[in-house]
């Protein structure tokens, strides 16, 4: 999808059933559902699949019932949050597991909040900013290891995070950033 | 988008918060209208013609293969749910 079309666009269009307009809403909270399931909930890789999986179906399906489109996300961190509270009570009967307090939830919720705001600040960045950024912080990627995806010399790396740190910290503050002719 | 001023460590660990999704479960999420969309279609084939729910119940993979589907752990898995549900309707 070439423009960025707001959370209540995209919902709009998804249950107009266009597909671009799913993958792009998969796309676009895939991380956060990931997130509450595994740091939230620290729930295990195979719990945290199905919970992903049922979250993106529910999503599906109840798309209707969402009286308000621009309340996408919260609905659904509340539906991973219900999500992963059965996973871990089903868990519970077959091995006693203990289940992070209400309070910790809320709190690690609220943090991945603004994590996603964060994120969706980078789209604002230019794709060379975006991606070594992405692959750096999220990706936990080496210097090395950009530099050759990027064919990069890797000694630049850093001062190349640096600069698109200071652009992603200025395009959150809502200021203008200061022209940069390498792009980068 | 928050407004709160963020010094550029605080950023990072934030970024760091959101690692992607293995690919695969994204991708399997992309495809769940698709998916969809095919399960209602065997579905109702299978209930309007009996050798083709003789064929799935006998051995559903290849049924599926032979009808032109590619039958995806995630489909076979629901089409069984729904022809019992079937077979018990």
């Amino acid at each position: 999808m070439t423009i960025e079309l707001t959370d209540a666009q995209l919902v709009e269009r998804c249950r107009a059933g266009e597909q671009e307009a799913w993958n792009e809403l998969v796309e676009r909270f895939s991380r956060y559902v990931y997130a509450i399931a595994v740091r939230g909930f620290r729930l295990s890789e195979n719990d945290a699949e199905d919970v992903f999986q049922d979250v993106f179906a529910r999503t599906f399906e109840r798309l209707e019932s969402l009286r308000d489109d621009t309340a996408i996300r919260p609905w659904l961190a509340q539906m991973t949050r219900n999500a992963c509270v059965d996973r871990l009570r089903a868990g519970t009967r077959e091995q006693p597991t203990e289940e992070p307090l209400a309070d910790e939830v809320d709190g690690e919720i609220e943090r991945l909040d603004e994590a996603l705001d964060v994120h969706e600040g980078l789209q604002g960045l230019p794709p060379n900013c975006r991606e070594v950024l992405d692959r750096f912080f999220a990706r936990d990627e080496s210097y090395r290891v950009i530099g050759e995806a990027l064919d990069l010399p890797a000694g630049t790396i850093a001062s190349r995070i640096s600069r698109c740190l200071g652009k992603l910290r200025e395009k959150l503050e809502g200021r203008k950033p200061s022209p940069d002719p390498s792009g980068g | 988008m928050s407004a709160a001023p963020h010094d550029e460590e605080r950023l990072g660990e934030l970024l760091g918060m959101l690692p992607p999704a293995p690919t695969g479960w994204v991708q399997a999420a992309q495809e769940l209208p698709e998916a969809r969309r095919q399960l209602d279609e065997i579905v109702e084939r299978a209930r309007e013609d009996a050798a083709f729910r003789v064929r799935l119940l006998a051995d559903l993979e290849a049924a599926l293969t032979s009808a032109g589907y590619v039958p995806r752990p995630a489909l076979s898995e629901a089409l069984r749910a729904r022809l019992a549900e079937l077979d018990s309707a």
